[in-house]
Parts: C-alpha cells; structure tokens; sequence
C-alpha cells in the first residue's frame, strides 16, 4: 500500500487529500471537501494536468501583449513544448476576451484562449 | 459643487464591486475615480488564473475577473473618471482630485467607499547591506514588466519574500526562460498559499528556503549575486551557513501595506497591525459615511472575498445616506492569543440583521488547533480547525444570537487553543 499526499490546487483553500494506492489503484481518497477536489486527487495521482496562463505578442493593441491561457488543463509535462509554441504566436489588434488565439494546441484537443480585450492603439 | 450619492476611490475589484452593487440596488448616482487609464486594479497584471471560484464557480485569470464587473458597470453606464487621482478627502465627505482635462475640482459625496487597494513594501522597507546596483526589484513590478510591457528582468533570478506575488512570479519567469535560483523566506513559513507553493514552486523544482535570509547584495553596476543565510529562532543570521549564489536580479516579495495616506490625512482611525482603517461591522471607518473594502482595508489572498466586501460596504453606504449615522458600537472585538488582527474592529450588535463574518490571520501555522470566540471567561464559539497559516486568511460567522450573549464591557476575544 502506498500513501500520496496531495495538496488540491483546484480552488485557493488549498485541501490536503490523502490517496491510497495499491498496484497502480487507487484505494482510497480522504480530505478533499467537495467533488472537484476529489477528481482532481484521482486525475493527480494518474495523470497531472494544469492550466497554463501566459502572454503572447500584440501588434497594434493598446498593450503589447496580449494575456492568454489554456481553456482547459493541459497534461503537466506538455507546458514547456506549450510555452515555446506561444513564442511563435503573434496578434493583430481587436482581440475580444475569450477569442480563441490557437485552436487545438499541439494536438492536446485544447484551445488557446484571450484572458482580456485588446483595444486597437 | 456636483454631488454624488457615493463616491468610489479606486477601479479595482473593490470599486467595481461596490459600484454595481450600488446601481443594482437602485442608487445610480455614483461615480468611480480611478487614477489609472483602465479599470480593473491589480488583477490586470494578475494574469494568471485562480480567481472567481467562489464568486463564479469558475477559475478565471485576474482581467478575466475584472471584465465580468467592468461589462457590468459598462452595460449600466455607471459614471467613471479615469486617469484622476483623488488628492484628498475631508470628514464632511467633499472629494478633492485631478485630472488633466479638468485640473483640480471638488465633488460632494452623500457616503464615500475606500477601495485603494494596497501597495508593495518598497526595496528600502528591507534592510540589506551592500550595494545598490541594478538589478533589484519588487515583485509586482516585475510582474507589471513581464506581463503588461513584455520584458523579462533578468535571466537569473532570486526571490526574496515568499508571498503570493513572488511565488507567481517564480513560475512567470521560468516559463518566460529565466532561471529561478532559489526562494528565500525569513519565516519557518511560507506566506503564500499553498496552492502558489505546489503550483509555482514543487512543480517546476525551485528550492523553497525556508528560515533563511538574504544578507549581502553582490555586484556594483548590476547584481551579479547574492550571500544568503540560515536564521535562527530570533530570526538573526546564522553565519556559518552563509553561501553564495549568482545571479542578475533580485525580486522582492515582502509583503503588501494598505495604501492609506487619504484616509490619514481624513482623520480615519487606522489600525497598526492591518494598516488599514479600524472599521465596525458596516465596514464604516472612524469617520462616518465613509466605509473602506478589499485591499485598502485588509490585504486579502482571494478577490472573491474583496468583492464579498465591496458588496457589503455598498449596501451600508446605501443604508447611511437614506438613514443617517448608525449609532455607536457597543463591542470591542480583540485579537487574543495565537490571532495577529481582526476585522471588523468593533461592532454594535443592534445593526446586525443575521449574521456578520470576522476576518482574521492567525500569528503563526497550527495543525488540529481550536479557534475560540470568548467574551471574558465565557465561550461564545469554539471550532476545530484543521489548519490554520498566516498565509490564509480565516473567516469566522457569528450570528446575532451568539453575539447577544456577549459581556459589552468584556468586549469579545478570537484566539487560537493548541493541544
Ligand atoms: C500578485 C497578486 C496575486 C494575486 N493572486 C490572487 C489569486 O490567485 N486569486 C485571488 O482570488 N486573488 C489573488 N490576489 C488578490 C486580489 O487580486 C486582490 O486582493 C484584489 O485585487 C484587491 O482588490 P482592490 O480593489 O482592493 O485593490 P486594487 O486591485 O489594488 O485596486 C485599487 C485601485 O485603486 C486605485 N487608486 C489608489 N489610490 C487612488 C487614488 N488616490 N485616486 C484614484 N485611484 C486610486 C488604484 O490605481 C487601483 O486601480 C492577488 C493579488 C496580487 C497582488
Ligand atoms: S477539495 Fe474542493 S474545496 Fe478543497 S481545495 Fe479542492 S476544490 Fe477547493
């Protein structure tokens, strides 16, 4: 039997969840304080995924970058190949928040999103 | 002189807040000054998510959340002024400000919400020998650098102070390329949230040092390294594990003081260890008709409670300028043992329609520990709690009936029971 300790990252209260293995199965999940919580100890145990929020270059907008994120989690060890394919992204100004920049990311199935509107200079 | 139901200081989450609560319940005639040329605060260069999970149901990232409220107070036409920068604020609630299309002027408030939100302790709070090269900075302006302006400040990097802001920054700048050498943190704890810590810090291997300082700057144009060192117990260098580590800048996240020079200069009582002003259970300072909310009030780790607090002082502004003074508070509420403040600081028990939430911050990390509720030798509360950090914030409901049973004179007591 194998015990993980894992602190929730789903929402800011931040729960420690005590996972129990056995054989790559999970046994048992304590401590988490509601269903998002629980989902996320299964899926971390398993399989880790985190959102990603990063900026990509603007042209034209009133800031020169524009903020952006996953819309959904991406598996933890696709970040740095994620990161260096937002190097390459650049935008042209109006962008509305909630524009999708890249559509289907490195094959992950998950989109590219604008965090905030970029105005025209 | 123009005169305004109430008057907002500052567009942040605070503002935005109180501004569409206000509208929503019906007084339209309000204005929000806010001196920067976008609404939103600091959640602008919050580009990271963990926001709203609360308020929305939804992790949003920072300009995410602002947009939610700044559609809102577009959609209802809510008065803003922009790049205007409130200069001064009087007892009797006249508004002194700027702006370069109309100068200095004067407006009349009926109520007035502080929402300024806080500022960083500045470079010179800390004291560090050595000398002063380029190359050192706070973490929010490194995190306006890299987020709104496009630049990264260094490529080695080390961070002192472990607060949110330098744990977000920490993973900012290893995803932007940058080397993140080490976190250094005076305490035996960390004053982030945990969450920051396992997201920002586990997930990308950056040494957490804990109980260490750092005490000499390296490099005379810019930093070229840094000497850190253990502390012990009374928080002084241990010099024998003294060790030095290069890099090229500095980040400091040393903690965030409510922004409270108006509110001086007003007369408002402040509180020493908040910074921020002593308010009742209105959220209304010292002065009455002006009520303060979010960071101005209390530095908070999650924005959805600022908005919860902007709603709440919305809603007493309203109920001061259709109904007048609210009477004096009768309680006084104390932090006791094991709790460093609590917010309200003092309330009248006849003002509370239900409920009210006290907010604290405990002085140190217990596990399994009791957070009380006294009024003198009697027990008005007493909960389990599974863990309490000073990096989170506590919330505590006490509801009327309780708070009835309260000793006026004893005023009532929050501390924490160990064992
Ligand atoms: C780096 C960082 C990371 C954070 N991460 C999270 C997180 O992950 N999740 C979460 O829920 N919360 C997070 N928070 C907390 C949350 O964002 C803040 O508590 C919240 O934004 C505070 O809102 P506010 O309106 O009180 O202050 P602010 O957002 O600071 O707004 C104050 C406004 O007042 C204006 N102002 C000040 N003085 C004047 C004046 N004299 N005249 C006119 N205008 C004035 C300022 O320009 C500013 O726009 C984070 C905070 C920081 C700093
Ligand atoms: S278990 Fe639920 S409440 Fe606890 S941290 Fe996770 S999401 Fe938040």
């Amino acid at each position: 039997m194998e015990l993980k300790e894992i602190t929730c990252i789903v929402c800011p209260l931040g729960c420690r969840i005590q996972v129990e293995m056995e054989g790559g199965e999970i046994k048992s999940v304590k401590g988490y304080s509601c269903s998002r919580g629980l989902e996320y100890a299964k899926n971390e145990v398993t399989m880790p995924k985190r959102t990603i929020t990063t900026s990509v270059r603007a042209i034209g907008g009133h800031l020169p970058l524009l903020s952006v994120r996953t819309k959904e989690p991406v598996p933890k060890e696709k970040i740095q190949e994620i990161m260096l394919e937002l190097a390459k992204v650049e935008v042209k100004a109006p962008v509305k928040i909630g524009d999708v920049v890249v559509k289907n990311i490195l094959g992950t199935g998950v989109d590219i999103i604008a965090t905030r509107n970029l105005y025209v200079k | 002189m123009l005169k305004y139901d109430i008057i907002i200081i500052g567009g942040g989450p605070a503002g935005l807040g109180a501004a569409v609560e206000a509208y929503e319940k019906g007084v339209k005639n309000i204005v929000i000054i806010e001196r920067d040329k976008y609404l939103g605060g600091i959640l602008e260069q919050c580009i990271h998510n963990g926001f709203g999970l609360q308020e929305f149901k939804e992790e949003l990232t920072g300009p995410e959340y602002a947009q939610r409220f700044i559609d809102k107070v577009e959609e209802y036409d809510i008065n803003v002024m922009l790049e205007t920068m409130v200069l001064e604020i009087t007892p009797d609630r006249i508004v002194k400000a700027v702006n370069s299309k109309e100068g200095v002027f004067t407006i009349k408030a009926g109520a007035i919400i502080l929402a300024m939100g806080c500022r960083e302790r500045p470079r010179g709070a800390i004291m560090i020998p050595g000398t002063r090269p380029a190359g050192i900075l706070t973490a929010g302006t490194a995190q306006r650098y890299v987020n709104m302006e496009g630049y990264l400040p260094g490529k080695e990097i080390v961070i002192l102070g472990s607060g949110d802001v330098g744990l977000i920054m920490a993973r900012r700048l290893t995803l932007e390329g940058a080397k993140v050498k080490a976190v250094v943190e005076l305490m035996p704890y960390s004053s982030g949230l945990t969450r920051n810590i396992v997201q920002c810090l586990e997930d990308f291997n950056i040494p957490l040092l804990l109980s260490h300082t750092v005490i000499e700057i390296h490099g005379k144009d810019r930093v070229e390294g840094v000497t850190i060192a253990k502390v012990d117990e009374n928080r002084e260098p241990i010099m024998e594990t003294a060790q030095y580590i290069s890099c090229d800048t500095l980040i400091l996240s040393v903690g965030l003081i409510p922004e409270n020079e108006l509110s001086q200069k007003a007369g408002i009582e402040l509180d020493p260890i908040t910074g921020g002003p002593i308010v009742n259970e209105m959220l209304e300072t010292s002065v009455p008709g002006i009520f303060a909310c979010g960071n101005v009030l209390q530095v908070h780790d999650l924005v959805d409670n600022v908005t919860a607090e902007a709603r709440l002082a919305a809603n007493s502004a309203i109920r001061f300028i259709r109904e007048g003074e609210f009477g004096k508070s009768n309680i006084a509420v104390k932090a006791g043992n094991g709790i460093r403040y609590v917010v309200p600081q003092k309330i009248n028990v006849d003002n509370i329609e239900k409920r009210i939430k006290f907010r604290m911050r405990p002085v140190n990390v217990y596990n399994n520990a009791m957070l009380v509720v006294k009024s003198g030798d009697k027990y008005l509360l007493r909960q389990k709690r599974q863990r309490l950090t000073p990096g989170e914030m506590i919330d505590v409901n006490l509801s009327k009936d309780i708070l009835k049973n309260a000793n006026l004179e004893e005023g009532i007591v929050f501390l924490v029971e160990e064992g």
